[in-house]
């Protein structure tokens, strides 16, 4: 047993898949999920891990509840090494992937709740009565004797969620817990995760997003990962101060524009992403300061664009993300990913 | 974790996971046709065609027999063997995995599940052909038969739990292999006549799945006149192997559960899905 000052503690974590390339058979190529990971997350902390989709965060998760070996590095569980001895990591987690679909269609919500708490060992009185608490929290009471096949894709969503906190766990793994539910649906989930943290202070809790508003709402500190790599990890707000130096700046002109020319020969913009939006386009500069808007304004006007507005913003994670990566995590997860409300 | 928590845990497994599976069985009237009907009219044309060539009226309960014991072998194939890749696409898998139990209390739980389910099944298909094509039954010993029996579906679903820990490794293939196995071990196994007609070479080999034993030794304790000339071995070595048999594969299941458990951890193969 190793020591137990973190629930979580991963060094120089790396995960290769060889694939088969089509274009040339019988080769393999090589696919890097995860680059040398070395995260350490407290007992206590409910921890994010933020990057776009395919930035190796389900991989991490994966390695971490002994489903998938790292092909370098370590991983540490609950003080126990998740290579070495999976048996006994598995005595301390659970884990919760958004949009699966586990559990059996011919059962019903509560059965198959209970059906997962006897591979926990849990008798049926106790877990009949975890179960009717759950429901009452993520909102399926009302449905606890439908079988499960009749369910909704985020009433599914719901019954699992319910079934990741069923067996309380030690450390908890929530992988994009939140995905494709409705924003009122989201937000209940979101305030019990919190509220469960606060109310079990010896736990931990592993939350992965692409979503920067759940990481910034939620999480005591918040890992940015992209392509597999971890590119930076501290709380929220101390990312955010990263930025203080720096200007960050969103404008909106008319038309679909491609203006990224004009800013890569533009001095002081450090950062920029546009995206064309309903007719305009909108555009996030991250600025050296103050000063180097004036240039930016001028080029702009220079390329006859109208400039719609031009708003000031405090930073936000997401500028955090642009900053590293250089691209916004709504264009790295291909659009279309609003932050929830 | 000390013994008497394992235990209870391993108990808890078992019938957890064996609980869809009985319960399914009362949610889903349809096997009453597909699993009753259906054989029974594969039976049927066997002993028609045993009736039309003046076979006695034994070789009909050598037909019905074979007949019921049918849904085990598709059982095994497609709710044992094949069962951890549904598990997998379905999503459930991993859940197995990260759970702090037995993987043999898993699969012994989809066992006893699938075990009652499948005697339901069968007694159906057994229940209808002695009556539909009126059986004659003559059992020297009833223990024996039911003896001989329970330890066919010991050693039956140990190779169950063995073949489920082996397609843990294999994606897709496992439907094609589940599908490869199916009919020739009707056809070697004897289901529909003594497996003695096909040699004592083929008999022997075919002998590594346990219905083929099973149901000679049914055979021999129903219908011991008529086995005389057709018996592959003694009811009393038949049983023994039996029992290796079970033990063999259960030791076997453990063992390679653990391994190939390992093996897809390492090459990624428990979490992909459609693979």
């Amino acid at each position: 047993m190793g020591t137990r000052e973190f629930s979580i503690e991963t060094q120089d974590l790396s995960r290769v898949f060889r694939v088969k390339r089509r274009e040339a058979r019988g080769q393999k190529r090589e696919i890097v999920a995860l680059d040398r990971a070395s995260l350490a997350v407290e007992r206590g902390e409910l921890f994010g891990v933020l990057g776009p989709n395919g930035a190796g965060k389900t991989t991490l998760i994966k390695i971490l509840a002994t489903l998938l070996s790292p092909t370098t590095g370590t991983a540490r569980v609950a003080g126990v090494d998740v290579v070495e001895n999976p048996w006994e990591v598995r005595r301390h987690i659970g884990m919760v992937s958004g949009g699966e679909s586990s559990g059996y269609g011919l059962l019903t919500v509560e059965e198959n709740l209970w059906m997962f708490s006897q591979f926990y060992g849990i008798s049926s009185g106790e877990a009949k009565k975890r179960i009717k608490e759950l429901l009452e929290v993520v909102g399926l009471a009302d449905r606890a004797k439908t079988k499960i096949y009749h369910l909704s894709t985020g009433m599914r969503q719901k019954m699992n969620f319910a079934r990741g906190f069923l067996t309380e766990p030690e450390v908890l793994f929530l992988d994009e817990p939140t995905i494709g539910l409705d924003v009122q649906t989201a937000r209940t989930l979101r305030s019990y995760i919190r509220e469960w943290i606060d109310q079990h202070p010896d736990r931990t809790l592993l939350l992965t997003t692409h979503c920067m508003y759940e990481a910034d709402d939620l999480c005591d500190r918040v890992a940015i990962i992209d392509q597999g790599r971890v590119l930076a990890c501290d709380t929220p707000a101390a990312l955010k101060r990263s930025l203080q130096g720096e200007a960050v700046f969103r404008l909106k002109v008319d038309g679909d524009r491609d203006l990224g020319p004009l800013f890569d020969g533009t001095g002081g913009v450090e950062r920029f992403t546009h995206a064309a939006r309903d007719g305009h386009t909108e555009i996030d500069l991250i600025l050296a300061d103050e000063n180097a808007l004036v240039p930016v304004l001028t080029a702009i006007q220079g390329t006859g664009a109208r400039l719609l507005s031009l708003e000031k913003r405090e930073p936000t994670l997401e500028d955090v993300f642009i900053r590293l990566v250089g691209r916004s995590l709504t264009q790295a997860n291909g659009g279309g990913d609003e932050p929830p409300r | 974790m000390n013994l008497r928590a394992e235990t209870g845990t391993f108990l808890r497994t078992v019938w957890g996971r064996a609980y869809p599976r009985v319960i399914g069985m009362q949610r889903e009237k349809s096997w009453m046709l597909f699993d009753v009907f259906l054989p029974l009219l594969q039976v049927a044309a066997y002993v028609y065609i045993y009736r039309a060539i003046g076979a006695p009226p034994e070789f009909t309960g050598f037909v019905v027999l074979g007949g019921a014991m049918t849904a085990y072998w598709m059982n095994i194939l497609w709710n044992m063997a094949s069962q951890l890749y549904w598990e997998k696409d379905m999503g459930n898998l991993e859940l197995f995995i990260i759970a702090p139990t037995s993987r043999m209390a898993i699969l012994l739980g989809m066992a006893v599940g699938g075990i009652f389910a499948t005697t339901i099944r069968a007694m159906g298909v057994l229940v209808a052909g002695i009556l539909v094509f009126r059986v004659p039954m003559a059992p020297t010993s009833v223990p024996a038969l039911i003896g001989v029996f329970l330890l066919t579906l010991v050693a039956l679903y140990g190779l169950g739990m063995l073949m489920a820990s082996l397609f843990l490794l294999w994606g897709r293939q496992a439907w094609h292999i589940a599908n490869l196995f199916q009919e020739p071990v009707f056809l070697v196994s004897g289901f529909y006549f003594p497996v003695r007609a096909l040699g004592f070479l083929v008999a022997l080999g075919a002998s590594i799945v346990p219905i083929t034993l099973g149901l000679d030794a049914m055979r021999q304790l129903l219908y011991p006149q008529m086995m005389e000339g057709f018996r592959f071995l003694s009811v009393g070595v038949e049983l023994g192997m039996l029992a290796v048999l079970g033990a063999v594969f259960l030791f076997l299941a453990h063992r390679a559960l653990r391994f190939f458990e390992a093996l897809a951890r390492r090459e990624g193969r428990l979490t992909l899905r459609g693979q």
